[in-house]
């Protein structure tokens, strides 16, 4: 690794929002600034949190008053109590839009949550996952030998979007050639107008609507055919949501909760892997001496990585949460990526180690009723691509700084510049 | 006190001692008994530490609790007699327990 190059925040940034982190009010702190992410500098302020106020209370910030959750345990108490803590009407810090507000199953309480939820989940089933397996490596091995060797490239692009993709519209038996399309819309989804990604809300949403008439066609397709193991035929075949097209913003609301979930996640886990190894060069060579510690590495590159930031919930009624008073209608912003930093479950937290004993412990697919639907697949993509990976190269070098996004959401990367090295 | 046998995918039985007041998943996982995850510690959260009771047994183990049984609906390959080890206490009438522990979790 050059010297030049900062694959984190770099010394000086980080001790400025040190000292800003500690020497502000606390009641000042307002954690879910997007550019803090941007920049890498959040660590500071969970840490403070955690320490100080792990129940935080924040009056004010562009995303209205709300608090921020920030420890393991209470995090693991919120994400368990659904019946105080709700999902909906989102589960994002920011509110929806009144007129345009899509409604999906992660969205939902019981028992609506529950009978939308079991309709897909069979398409990420074990089961299913191992029928789907041998596709996937050959995918996985397609893509990684068309790397170029030696040369620089972009390894969001060419390796974790490509493989995602590929994996979703497997999922969704989408039309292979437009696959490229489902990047897009995942994309669009989580967009602001901070982005870069789309130039306003109105373009935004001609977008969404674009993917909801592709997927309709797609619906018609299939609600024609005999059911099929697709998601998309399962959707148009189950009970609880064969009638779901005529309810095209709710239709709309579930497929982009698919194509996020099956996208954005595993996409920058796969991109914070490759980032953490160079961070922990000793890691990779602990790595190659043993690939057998691959499947408990992914669960620690998830754990290290937080692909999704936060999750919201929103208090149904008065609760008392870590010693502070929670009135019905409060933001309550459960923070995984703190949690997932917390040293009283995890010692040092911050340090990536593969064979970390309760790596499987982390916090970033969530607890209870909500717990990520599609963990397995996450994990077994992880798991093919390492492995096909170590057969492959003998190095993987970050030749550039990474491009972050300008999210306290989706925590990932727009760009990782690499150079790999044949084995 | 209770001995309890774990019945992995391949067929092989894992014969476990149990104190009483623990739960069935912590008597796997002191035991080390391959197949069980139990990624929540025993919160009834995550539903990884899935098994499927014995016929000969359920009555004894009885059914889910309703929140188990929320959990246990996440899962699209649950049997009639899956439960969730975690939330199984140890005693002395489920001394000669069988449970099998299936292929994946979840």
């Amino acid at each position: 690794m050059s010297e030049a190059i900062a694959l984190t925040a770099d010394q000086d940034s980080l001790a400025r929002a040190r000292e800003e982190a500690y020497g502000a009010p606390l009641e000042a702190l307002d954690v879910a600034r997007p550019e803090l992410f941007e920049q890498d500098v959040m660590w500071p302020y969970f840490e403070r949190l955690r320490a100080e106020a792990p129940v935080h209370y924040c009056a004010e910030s562009v995303f209205g008053p709300y608090w921020s959750v920030t420890t393991y345990d209470l995090i693991k108490e919120v994400d368990t109590s659904h019946e105080i803590f709700s999902s909906e009407p989102t589960i994002v810090i920011d509110d929806p839009d009144e007129d345009f507000d899509l409604p999906m199953f992660i969205a939902m309480d019981p028992p609506k949550h529950d009978e939308q939820r079991k309709v897909v989940s069979p398409v990420v089933g074990p089961r299913n996952l191992a029928a789907l397996e041998p596709v996937i490596r050959q995918r996985v091995q397609t893509i990684l030998d068309s790397l170029p060797v030696g040369e620089t490239f972009d390894w969001v692009d060419r390796v974790s979007i490509e493989l995602t993709t590929q994996m979703l519209a497997t999922l969704f038996d989408f039309p292979w050639e437009e696959r490229r399309k489902l990047t897009r819309w995942s994309d669009v989804t989580t967009a602001n107008e901070e982005s870069g990604i789309v130039e306003s809300e109105e373009q935004r949403r001609a977008e969404l609507y674009e993917c909801l008439e592709y997927f309709t066609g797609l619906w018609h397709d299939r609600a024609g055919k005999a059911p099929g193991n697709d998601l998309i035929s399962l959707l148009a075949h189950g009970e609880a949501t064969r009638d779901l097209v005529n309810r095209p913003m709710e239709f709309l609301g579930n497929l982009v909760l698919l194509i996020v979930g099956g996208n954005d996640t595993t996409r920058n886990s796969l991109s914070g892997g490759v980032l953490a190894l160079n961070l922990f060069p000793d890691q990779f060579t602990r790595l190659k001496a043993d690939p057998g510690v691959i499947p408990n590495m992914v669960s620690e590159i998830i754990r290290w990585q937080t692909p999704l930031a936060h999750m919201r919930r929103t208090a149904k009624q008065d609760a008392v949460l870590g010693g502070q008073q929670i009135r019905a209608g409060d933001k309550v912003v459960m923070w995984y990526v703190s949690g997932n930093r917390d040293e009283s479950m995890f010692r040092n937290a911050d340090d990536f180690v593969i064979d970390r004993e309760n790596a499987r412990k982390h916090i970033a697919f969530g607890f209870g009723l909500h717990r990520c639907m599609g963990n397995r697949v996450a994990e077994m993509q992880l798991r093919i691509a390492w492995e096909e990976i170590l057969k492959r190269f003998s190095h993987i070098e970050v030749v550039g700084e990474p491009v972050r996004v300008r999210s306290g959401f989706v925590k990932g990367y727009l760009e990782l510049p690499v150079r790999v090295t044949a084995a | 006190m209770a001995k309890i046998t774990f019945i992995t995918h391949d067929g092989q039985p894992h014969v476990v001692e149990a104190a009483n007041g623990t739960s069935v998943m912590n008597a796997a996982i002191d035991n080390l008994v391959p197949g069980i995850d139990a990624d929540c510690g025993g919160e009834c959260s995550c539903a990884t530490c899935h098994v499927v009771v014995d016929d000969a047994w359920w009555d004894k183990v009885g059914g889910p609790s309703d929140r188990e049984e929320s959990m246990l609906d996440l899962n699209p390959e649950r049997e009639p007699h899956s439960r969730l080890s975690c939330q199984i206490p140890v005693r002395d009438e489920l001394d000669g327990l069988v449970v099998n522990v299936p292929e994946f979790q979840m």
